[in-house]
């Protein structure tokens, strides 16, 4: 029965990735596969989050380090070298090393500190990142950024869609498979009570660097798609707006289901590209930035936990109710 | 009688809390040993002192003879410790079947044998296995945080106040499986509702202000009025 239940689910999920994939086919305009596509990378990296915020119940407010260090390694190593698809698959290679790494030490310095104050760190962390990136200007070229090549095969649009498309899929199903094994079940378990999970034999500590080392490994692959897409990087890969965003695309989207922070990505993608081309409509919309924060809000008050949860919590109750009346029809019938 | 935990002198602090003051108690191995007092004389601290969830400034805790004072909780766990919160704990999102499976740190044919026996005992965990924990009734719970910790090779539990915000009928289930539970394992009870504690209890250990005051046999409690109405309140 539980083995069905997956099935189904995977189906639904394998049916809108081949709607998806089938996008480019039938509209190839720019502009909308470039929008598709920066979903899909922040999507990418907002699931990442998930992992931390909706699995283990770590809020990090320095997770835009990760992106950043998947986007300066591919464009360093495309902009160093030659821009093949070995030079790419290196770069991203080095940023998988780079973020495990930074992670893992991140993790062990700051992880067993208590969940504000480990906010508060990573913050700090990913400042000083922010800082060397704007001071390491032999490399970086600090604020002003650089332009990178890319591989020939990626400059069609088609391509590399598809290649962010197929990396979303691949890590959406992984970590779908990773929440769901015994591993994920204890990442849980800490999230909802972290003494009693530790009561149980586990070592907590030890579980939460394993998610942040998964997940900074998750958003650095992100980070190195989004050079790849706009063919340029500049510091503000590691601002602080760019881990807030994957914050709200989680909490918009659904704390600890996956999906949800790639709906919360599509959603706020999308209601930023809409809300600042309105500025032609009418001078108001020059001031998108408080209609987006509107929007913020109105989510938050309509769908406390988010649009996935809340979804997922209305159907179960419409379905238990079912379940309840069917039984009492069967009692009164009998 | 062979000990199987032994607390000297133990005093724990909670921030600037002094709760413990001088506990000291031994546990013999295969009995219920059952800690009384009035709220806030430290009982849940003796426990969670135990655990390593606030750890002890002074004194020792020995388990099979061995210090486990200074241990982390996760380290307690694994040497045999299993520890039954007042909240029980219950990992609401997670199914029976995934609190269950959580708590088993090995999958051999001793843990198997181990689940197949409690949920002998506790039937309700098996017909409710794919239901998420925080649906359960309050009872339920109760059962699940035992069955829970009793999951690994676990020789001493320690339960706290499993009685407490239950129906009395599920009281009386919950404290059956107790006293079956004593054929399989050491236990430590923590107890408001002295009647239930003294029909499972072999011994107990009275304690007033963070300090243990008194001691005997469980038989010796039931008879002595004064006793009772000197640190338990009741007649």
């Amino acid at each position: 029965m539980k083995k069905q239940k997956w099935q189904n689910s995977t189906f639904i999920y394998i049916g809108f990735i081949v709607v998806l994939a089938m996008i480019p086919f039938i509209n190839d305009s720019r502009s909308l596969l470039f929008l598709i596509m920066q979903i899909f990378i922040f999507g990418i990296f907002a699931m990442s989050y998930d992992l931390l915020l909706g699995f283990t119940g770590i809020v990090s407010f320095g997770h835009a380090m990760y992106f950043g260090v998947g986007a300066y390694s591919v464009a360093v190593m495309m902009d160093s070298n030659e821009a093949t698809v070995m030079y790419l698959i290196l770069g991203l290679s080095a940023a998988v090393v780079i973020a495990s790494v930074v992670s893992f030490v991140a993790g062990i310095l700051t992880l067993r500190l208590k969940s504000h104050f480990y906010a508060m760190l990573t913050l700090a962390l990913a400042g000083l990142f922010l800082v060397a990136a704007e001071k390491w200007r032999s490399v970086t070229a600090g604020s002003d950024g650089f332009i990178i090549m890319i591989p020939d095969i990626l400059r069609d649009h088609s391509t590399m869609y598809l290649l962010c498309l197929s990396v979303l899929a691949l890590l959406f199903f992984g970590l779908r498979r990773l929440t769901q094994s015994p591993l994920g079940k204890v990442l849980i378990a800490i999230r909802e009570n972290e003494q009693r999970t530790e009561s149980l034999g586990y070592k907590v500590v030890h579980y939460k660097v394993i998610a942040s080392v998964i997940s900074g490994i998750v958003a650095s692959i992100a980070g190195g798609l989004y050079v790849l897409t706009l063919r340029f990087v500049d510091t503000s890969v590691f601002a602080t707006d760019v881990t807030l965003d994957a914050l709200l695309m989680t909490i918009i989207g659904g704390v600890g289901t996956l999906v949800g922070p790639i709906i919360g990505a599509a959603l706020i993608e999308i209601a930023h590209h809409w809300l600042s081309d309105l500025s032609d409509v009418h001078w108001i919309f020059e001031r998108w930035i408080i209609l987006f924060g509107t929007i913020y809000i109105l989510a938050v008050i309509f769908f406390p936990k988010g649009i996935v949860g809340t979804l997922a919590e209305k159907l179960g109750k419409r379905r238990k109710q079912r379940k309840k009346e069917a039984e009492q029809s069967k009692k009164i019938a009998s | 009688m062979k000990t199987l935990l032994e607390l000297t002198a133990i005093q724990t602090y909670i921030d600037q809390y002094h709760i413990l003051q001088n506990v000291s108690f031994e546990v013999p191995r295969g009995e219920v040993t059952v800690l009384l007092g009035r709220n806030g004389a430290g009982k849940t601290t003796t426990l969670r002192t135990i655990m390593g969830l606030n750890p002890a400034a002074k004194g020792n805790v020995l388990f099979k003879d061995q210090e486990i004072t200074t241990l982390k909780p996760y380290e307690i766990a694994k040497r045999g410790i299993g520890y039954v919160p007042e909240d029980q704990g219950i990992f609401g999102d997670l199914t029976v079947g995934e609190n269950m499976r959580v708590a088993m740190q090995k999958e051999d044919e001793a843990t198997q044998e181990r689940l197949e026996w409690i949920l002998d005992l506790f039937p309700d965990l098996k017909k409710f296995w794919k239901r998420p924990g925080g649906q359960l009734s309050g009872g339920q719970k109760q059962m699940l945080a035992i069955a829970r910790a009793y999951m690994n090779e676990t020789e001493l539990l320690l339960i706290d106040e499993p009685s407490k915000g239950l129906a009395p009928i599920i009281v009386e289930k919950v404290m059956e499986s107790i006293e079956q539970m004593k054929e399989k394992t050491t236990i430590i009870l923590v107890e408001q509702n002295f009647m239930m504690a003294s029909q499972i209890g072999d011994r107990f250990y009275i304690l007033d202000d963070g300090r243990t005051v008194h001691r005997g046999e469980m038989e010796e409690l039931r008879v002595n009025e004064q006793l009772r109405k000197k640190y338990l309140g009741i007649a």
